[in-house]
Parts: structure tokens; sequence; C-alpha cells
């Protein structure tokens, strides 16, 4: 490994200033990893361009029939073809993969504030409450959650965008609740922990502003998987039918076109973009949350 | 040991307790009840009522549960309302063909994990690691319908290297060569896509483990020993990162029944995972019962597989 002039003075600087932090630690790692960089530009513009084109354009309107452009090649009045019923297939790409996007953040963030919640109560405290909510945890990391989570889109009745969100995020807070706790439990064997308990400091002070701080590079890795694996089961189960309703577009919807094999062999335009946006949200989200996870472990960091 | 099994095993009767009580509480609330998909205009609602009766619909819940339970234990989970035969049947037939294809596509896991996590590890930071790398990162990113629809797209329908649906040609007598291969056939494409699916953990599992093990003692003495180092590999390192892998087996069989849902479906493979979403869509609810208590009972012997050999290759575990 070379040591060249610019890396010996950056490790000066640090011997005098203190240690880097969770911000600097990752924007760091950004600065080295070039295609996490181009990943994280890429899908921060994607994903505010989405939001942005969809804000001019109009659900009711074009969802409407109009069976004269019925499988429209894409060409001049349609840039990405039309589909069965002569919808634009640009502009669903826009609104699913807005409803994609807000689905998949709701559901990481109702997840996100629970498991983080449970995990670090049941960590900090131990005991009665910790044993009980890892008993419930075990019970849900053993059951089949993807057919579970369809039996529920399928037996509530008055379902919608909210119900589904819930439903979704009522079996997976669990994964990020596990992972959770067994930090917050070794975190809270620390010294500074029981330093500041003697001191008298209350225990929801120390779990927020203490624990929580110095295991927040994890929490963000494990939001941003979680986060593309919502995306992913989001569209999988619009896919199946199971997901959004079949008036609201989305990804999962566009891509299940195709198991129509007539439109699998030869109306390429009317699935295969909605596929290749998703492999590539997935991959750039992935892409990004691995490199926050390279800067939340000293070992494995690159810059 | 056996104290860990029994223990293990012990830990298991109250989740699948739980588990079926889940179950049984949603099967109830599904809309319709099975009687519902045979009203006709000339049927005879005193008839039905009778029907219902005989079917046990008005004993309370709890009395319910037992006789589903009790049945349930003996292999009898009623019947299927849309193909009019016993869900024991029906699902015996289906289970058999996602279980050959399980074991397909575990072989062809194994055989493609493999390789790639030894030279991975073998060759850490050079080229070959870091396209390996790459490769199980995608195969990770990459949601399970995306990738079975482009491969069915291009290997099925653009270039036909494989049939687009079904398990066996109806040209070939049961029994015969032909009949095994056209059926091996048939899983090709699924296995393939489940096996590149399952990849990642296994990679990289073992190459961190080869990556660890070369700093390890055990190496230094055998290369000071004067042993080749590809015997070294071969011989040392691999079988001592090859045990743990043994003990992905149980949650790669977890993983493989999770993912039969979407790729039974897409490539037209009659398993379990298509006739759950065909009995959804049907509503056909004693099949849908059925089959998420088997699921999760066969997701709670995976994990019980895994901690198992867990803690015959790994002594560690068993202290506690």
């Amino acid at each position: 490994m070379s040591v060249n002039v610019g890396n010996v003075k950056d490790i000066n600087e640090n011997i005098i200033s203190s240690p880097p932090t969770g911000i600097q630690v990752i924007a760091r790692e950004f600065k080295k990893d070039k295609l996490a960089m181009f990943s994280l530009i890429g899908l921060v513009t994607v994903i505010l361009g989405i939001y942005v084109a969809a804000f001019f354009l109009d659900q009711e309107t074009l969802m409407k029939v109009s069976l004269r452009d019925k499988f429209a090649e894409p060409g001049d009045k349609f840039f990405l073809g039309a589909d069965q019923g002569g919808r634009s297939i640009l502009a669903q790409l826009i609104l699913g993969a807005r409803n994609s996007i807000t689905i998949a953040l709701s559901v990481t963030i109702i997840t996100g504030i629970f498991g983080i919640a449970v995990g670090l109560i049941t960590g900090y405290f131990g005991g009665l409450i910790d044993n009980i909510f890892m008993r419930i945890i075990d019970f849900f990391i053993t059951i089949p959650v993807l057919m579970i989570i369809i039996v529920f889109v399928v037996i509530i009745p008055k379902y919608n965008v909210v119900t589904f969100i819930f439903i979704m995020s009522a079996f997976l807070w669990v994964s990020t609740a596990r992972l959770v706790r067994s930090k917050s439990l070794t975190e809270s064997r620390r010294d500074y922990v029981n330093a500041s308990k003697t001191m008298g400091t209350g225990d929801a002070k120390i779990i927020f502003t203490e624990i929580m701080p110095n295991i927040s590079s994890i929490l963000i890795v494990d939001m941003t998987l979680s986060f593309a694996g919502n995306v992913g089961l989001e569209t999988g189960l619009s896919y199946l039918g199971f997901g959004l309703p079949q008036s609201v577009p989305s990804l999962g919807t566009l891509v299940s076109y195709a198991n129509n094999p007539l439109i699998l062999q030869e109306k390429w335009w009317v699935w295969l973009p909605a596929s290749l946006l998703i492999l590539l949200l997935m991959l750039a989200i992935n892409y990004v949350g691995q490199a926050i996870r390279r800067s939340a472990d000293a070992r494995q960091r690159l810059g | 040991m056996w104290k860990t099994i029994l223990r293990r095993v012990l830990v298991m009767i109250p989740q699948l307790f739980v588990l079926s009580l889940l179950i049984f509480i949603l099967a109830s609330f599904m809309p319709g009840d099975p009687f519902t998909g045979l009203i006709t205009p000339e049927s005879d609602p005193n008839r039905l009522e009778e029907l219902r009766e005989a079917a046990g619909f008005y004993d309370p819940w709890y009395v319910q549960y037992y006789n589903w339970i009790v049945n349930a234990a003996q292999g009898d989970f009623g019947k299927s309302y849309t193909y009019k035969i016993a869900v024991a049947d029906l699902i015996g037939d289906r289970a058999l063909n996602t279980f050959w294809l399980s074991l397909l596509s575990v072989v062809l896991l194994y055989l493609i994990a493999i390789p790639l996590g030894v030279l991975a590890g073998r060759y850490q930071d050079t080229f070959l690691d870091k396209t390996i790398v790459l490769y199980s990162f995608i195969s990770y990113a990459i949601p399970t319908f995306v990738l079975s629809l482009i491969f069915l797209f291009l290997f099925g329908y653009q270039f036909h290297w494989f049939p687009t649906t079904g398990t066996v040609d109806i040209k070939y007598d049961q029994g015969s060569w032909g009949y095994i291969w056209s059926k091996i056939y048939h899983m090709l494409l699924p296995a393939i896509t489940y096996a590149i699916l399952g990849t990642t953990g296994v990679i990289q599992y073992l190459r961190s483990e080869i990556i660890d093990s070369k700093s390890m003692d055990y190496v230094r003495t055998a290369r000071s020993k004067g042993i080749p180092i590809r015997k070294v590999y071969s011989k040392h390192i691999f079988r001592n990162s090859l045990l743990p892998i043994a003990a992905f087996l149980g949650f790669t069989i977890t993983g493989l029944l999770g993912g039969s849902i979407f790729i039974e479906t897409i490539f037209g493979y009659p398993g379990m995972g298509q006739l759950f979403v065909q009995s959804i869509t049907s509503r056909d609810y004693s099949v849908i019962t059925a089959l998420v208590l088997l699921l999760g009972f066969l997701t709670l012997l995976g994990s019980l597989l895994s901690d198992i050999i867990m803690s015959i290759v790994d002594p560690r575990i068993r202290i506690d």
C-alpha cells in the first residue's frame, strides 16, 4: 500500500482534530468510491425527477383508455409506446415509480421508527421485556412472511394504499428490531453508559441521546437496505396482483403485463422499461447502502 | 449435543402452535365461504344451510380449530373447492414438483457458488475477485421476478434454449430416460434462476472465511512444512471453510420456498408456489391454509436443520 503526501497530511490533521464523525466518514467513503458517488447522485436525480415530473401529470386523464392507441409502438406520439388500453407507458412509468418509491419510503420510515425503538429499548433494559419481544421476533422470523402478507391483502375488506403500507410494515419491522437490539445490547454495557447512569441521567435520555447516536451509522445502513428491500417487495407484490389496487399505476403492475406471453415476446416496450427501472433502482440503492455499510465498519473502509 | 437439539425442537412446538392459530384466524376472516362458489340461481338456500351445518360452520371457533388441527395432523386438510379433490392429494403432486425443483436449484447453487467463493477468497483484491464480488452484489440486489422475466424473455422466447412452461413433454413414456431428461430440461431455467439469486450468501461467506483462514496458524504451519499452496487451499483451507457452508443449507431451503411463489408463477411450473397464487385468486381457502401451514412448518424445519448442523459443525454453539 502506498502512502502519498496527501494521505499523510490527512492523517496528521486527524490526529490534531477530533476523530471523524458519522457523516464525515460516510462522505469520505463516497469520495473514494466513484461508483457509489455516481449511484447516489443518479438516484437522487432520478427520484427528484420522477417526483417533479409526476407533479405535472394527471393520473385521471392518463389512466383513461383509448383503444385507437392500443399497443402503439414507441415513437412520436408516445415516447415509450402505449399499453393495451392505449395509455402512455412513459407516464405510467413515472407515476408508478413515484408510487412505488413513496410506498417503500413510508414502509421504511414506519418500520424504522418502530424497529429502532423496540430494538433500543429491549437491548437497553434486557430482562422480561427483552425476553417477550425476542419470542415475538423469533416467531416472525420463522413464518412465511410473503405468503401471510398476500393472505392479509386478500382478506382486508377496505383495502387501499394506506392499509397496504400498514400490512407490509406489520411484518417488516422485525429484522430492524433484531439488529438494533443486538447493537444496543453491547452498547448498553459500555463504560460511558454506566458512567452516565451513575451520574443519574434518565434512561430515555441515555437511550436516545447517547446510545442512538453511537449506533447511527448502523441504523442508516439498515434503513437504506430495507428501503431497497421494500421497493423490491412492493413491486413484487404488485406484480403478482396483490399490491397496489389495479387503478393505481405501479412499476410492478407494468411488469405484470409480461405475464401474457404475447406481450412478453413482442411488446417489449410495455414491460421492459419498468423492469429495467426497478433493476437500476435496486442496484443503486443497494450500492449506496453497501458504501455506507463499509464506512460504518472501520476495517472495511476505503477512505 | 442431544440436549441442544431437544431444546430446539421443544421451542419449535409453541411456534408451530401460534402459527397454526394465526392461520386459522386468517382463514376465518376470508371473505365468503367455500360454498359461495357453488351458488347458482337454481341452488336451494336451505340445502346450502345444511351443507354449512354439516361442515361445522356454526360450531364455536375452538371446536373448529380443534377439528381442523387434528385433521391436519393426520394429513387431512379438507377438500379443494376448485379442483374437487382432497387438498392433501392436490398438494402432494405439487410438493413433489417443488421438491425436485428445489433439489436441482440447491445443487446448481453450490456448483456455482463454491468455486466462485473459493476463487474470490484465494485471489483476494485481484480483478477476478472484484468481478465475483460485483456479480454477487448484482445477484443480491436484483428482485426475483425481474430476473426471472428477463431470463424467460431471453433464453425462453428469444433464443429458444429452454421450454417456457410445464414440467415434461407428453411424447415420452413415464419412467424412460427421455422422460427424466425432459423433466430436468423443463426445470433447468427456473433452477438456474433460483441458483443465481441464492449464490450471494454462500459466496460472501466462503470468501471471507477463506480470507480469514489465510492468516491462521495452521495454514502457516502447513506452508512451512513445504505443502504446495494448491494443496493447502484444497485440503486445509477449503475443508475448514466448507463446514459452515453446510449449515447454510437450512436457510437456503427456507429462501427457496419463499422465492417459489414468483419463480413458479413466472415459469409456469406447477409447484406449491404457483398453486398458492392460483388458490388465492380462486379463493380456495382450504388449499391456502394448508399451504401456509405446510410452508411455515417447512420453514421452521429448515431453521431447525441449520441449527442442528451448526451445532454439529461448531461445538462452540452447544455451550449454553
